[in-house]
């Protein structure tokens, strides 16, 4: 396969390229409050590399601060976390572990890229700028490259008439594509995408859940979603956790989880959204 | 009647001297609302803190008893400025800590969820400011600058009384030559208001395309064509409404 295909991760710059079902992201003792709310409670889970990873929950538990967490948009409050070895927001220094420096966490993040419910697309650039100006500015690439590829991720979400919009010409889901075409540029290893479709209308969702379909059959990278849509999550989803109260209350497959839950708060849970 | 000789050698270099004193305040005023405005963002307390402290002294600073003291006082230090640059520097100095609220209010307003969209993509503090945070808070602040530059371009009168020769110094001459009050102030007044008039038309234009270079459609201000259409277009929406019951 050329290295130049679009939905190709390029881990080639890695010094320790994670082995398939490598460890790509741990959370250890992972404690989140807000106020006296507390709501991780020393909470311990990993994804492995590749892999596609369902969160599932009520409301208030904690899925989104999960997500938030491993993209340094929140702070733990106690506990590490750690993307392919390396501590996200620590820095080990003789032999103790302190608060990471902004180098060290970019360095880190630089694996990670996120999909919001709300596309935040940057208003002041067109569709092509908005996915261009990150691989030019972060990652140093040519500006003729950068939109080669841009242009590529753009066909790939169908939009590839749209690099002169701006966003607010768009509908909600051609937003959405393009938030999605702007995270993979940045060749991230782990896409998190946290309700992606539940700001959609209706008839917008299945267009972006196709999209996201084929990036979890055709392409490496592993995926952490939050979703409401359980179709999908039963499509593309390798295992499925199911928490409560900031913690994993059980994990499987998504045939165990939706088919066999072992607990009656997941079936429960199931039945209300099903 | 004033003389016309009087006009072109008092009143037209008088209105060149507002112009220029405008314009070198505006430019040192934004300059410094700039800086200090970006300082009162910062992540470090101690820059916030002395731009806070630049920010409250010169807003509580009267722009006219700033200028003599910058003409009578500064010299006592060994430094003689020349009257103009006395009158640009305190006019500067005041209005610039005004525009940094402005700047800081309207980097504040940008929607939190553009930073986190910025963080995600992993740009560093400053290409997230260059590149997301001043390009959408730039239109906001623009509205806000045309007010301050009307209150800038009246304030240059003070400019006179440190013998400055604006054209309020010059029409401050002719009514004491000829006594002549009432149409020389009335001149005046129509003067500044003429100077106002351009400002805020040159700033429609710069708030136009600021708009447009953030997607935002700039906003039709009257002009038939754009009445005709919109209305043409809700009556269609009432018909089709109509029709749809
Ligand atoms: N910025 C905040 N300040 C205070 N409390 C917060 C904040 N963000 C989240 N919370 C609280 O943390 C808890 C978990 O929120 P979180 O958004 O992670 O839940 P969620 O599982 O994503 O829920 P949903 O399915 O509704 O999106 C909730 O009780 C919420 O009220
Ligand atoms: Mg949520």
């Amino acid at each position: 396969m050329s290295a130049d295909t679009p939905l190709q991760n390029d881990h080639d710059g890695n010094e320790n390229p994670p082995v398939d079902g490598s460890e790509l992201i741990r959370f250890d003792k992972v404690t989140k409050r807000f106020g006296s709310n507390v709501v991780l409670d020393e909470l311990d889970f990993s994804v492995a590399s590749g892999k596609h990873v369902t969160l599932i929950g009520p409301s208030g538990s904690g899925k989104t601060t999960i997500l938030r967490l491993l993209m340094t948009l929140l702070k733990a409050d106690e506990g590490t976390i750690k993307v392919n070895g390396d501590y996200l927001t620590h820095e080990e220094k003789n032999g103790k572990l302190v608060p990471a420096g902004e180098k060290h966490v970019r360095e880190v993040r630089k694996n990670i890229g996120m999909v919001f419910q709300q596309f935040n697309l940057f208003p002041n650039m067109k569709v092509l700028r908005n996915i261009t100006e990150a691989p030019v500015t972060v990652l140093g690439l040519s500006k003729d490259e950068a939109d080669q590829r841009a242009r590529e991720l753009l066909d790939m979400v169908g939009l590839g008439d749209k690099a002169d919009a701006y966003p607010t010409q768009l509908s909600g889901g051609q937003q959405q594509r393009v938030a999605i075409a702007r995270a993979l540029a940045m060749r991230p290893q782990v896409l998190l995408l946290d309700e992606v479709t539940s700001a959609l209308d209706p008839e917008l969702v299945a267009g972006v859940l196709d999209v996201l379909r084929d990036i979890a059959h055709t392409t490496d990278i592993t995926m952490l979603c939050v979703t409401h849509e359980m179709n999908f999550a039963r499509d593309i989803s390798d295992q499925v956790l199911m928490f409560d109260s900031g913690r994993v209350l059980e994990s499987g497959t998504p045939e165990k989880i939706f088919g066999d839950p072992e607990h009656d708060r997941t079936r429960e849970f199931l039945s209300a959204v099903l | 009647m004033m003389s016309s000789e009087f006009f072109t050698t008092w009143f037209l270099p008088g209105i060149w001297v507002t112009i220029q004193v405008t314009v070198y305040a505006a430019a040192l005023g934004a300059a410094i609302a700039f800086g200090i405005g970006l300082a009162r963002t910062s992540q470090l307390w101690i820059v916030r803190f002395l731009a806070g402290v630049y920010f409250e002294i010169f807003r509580g600073m009267s722009a006219l008893v700033l200028m003599f003291w910058m003409f009578f006082a500064l010299p006592f230090f060994g430094w003689q400025l020349v009257p103009m640059w006395a009158g640009v520097s305190a006019l500067g100095l005041t209005y610039g800590a005004y525009g940094s609220e402005i700047v800081r209010g309207s980097l504040a307003a940008v929607a939190p969820a553009q930073k986190e969209a910025g963080i995600a993509l992993n740009f560093t503090r400053w290409q997230r400011l260059r590149l997301i945070e001043l390009p959408q808070a730039w239109p906001e602040m623009v509205p806000p600058f045309n007010n301050l530059l009307i209150e800038l371009l009246k304030g240059t009168a003070l400019v006179s009384v440190i013998t400055v020769a604006d054209m309020t110094f010059a029409g401050n001459l002719l009514r004491l030559g000829t006594n002549e009050t009432t149409p020389v102030f009335t001149l005046l007044l129509v003067l500044y208001f003429v100077l106002a008039f351009l400002i805020t038309r040159g700033m429609r234009l710069v708030e136009r395309r600021a708009k447009a270079g953030v997607g935002q459609r700039p906003q039709k201000t009257g002009g038939i064509t754009s009445r005709l259409s919109s209305r043409g277009e809700s009556l269609q929406a009432g018909s089709q409404s109509a029709g749809g019951m």
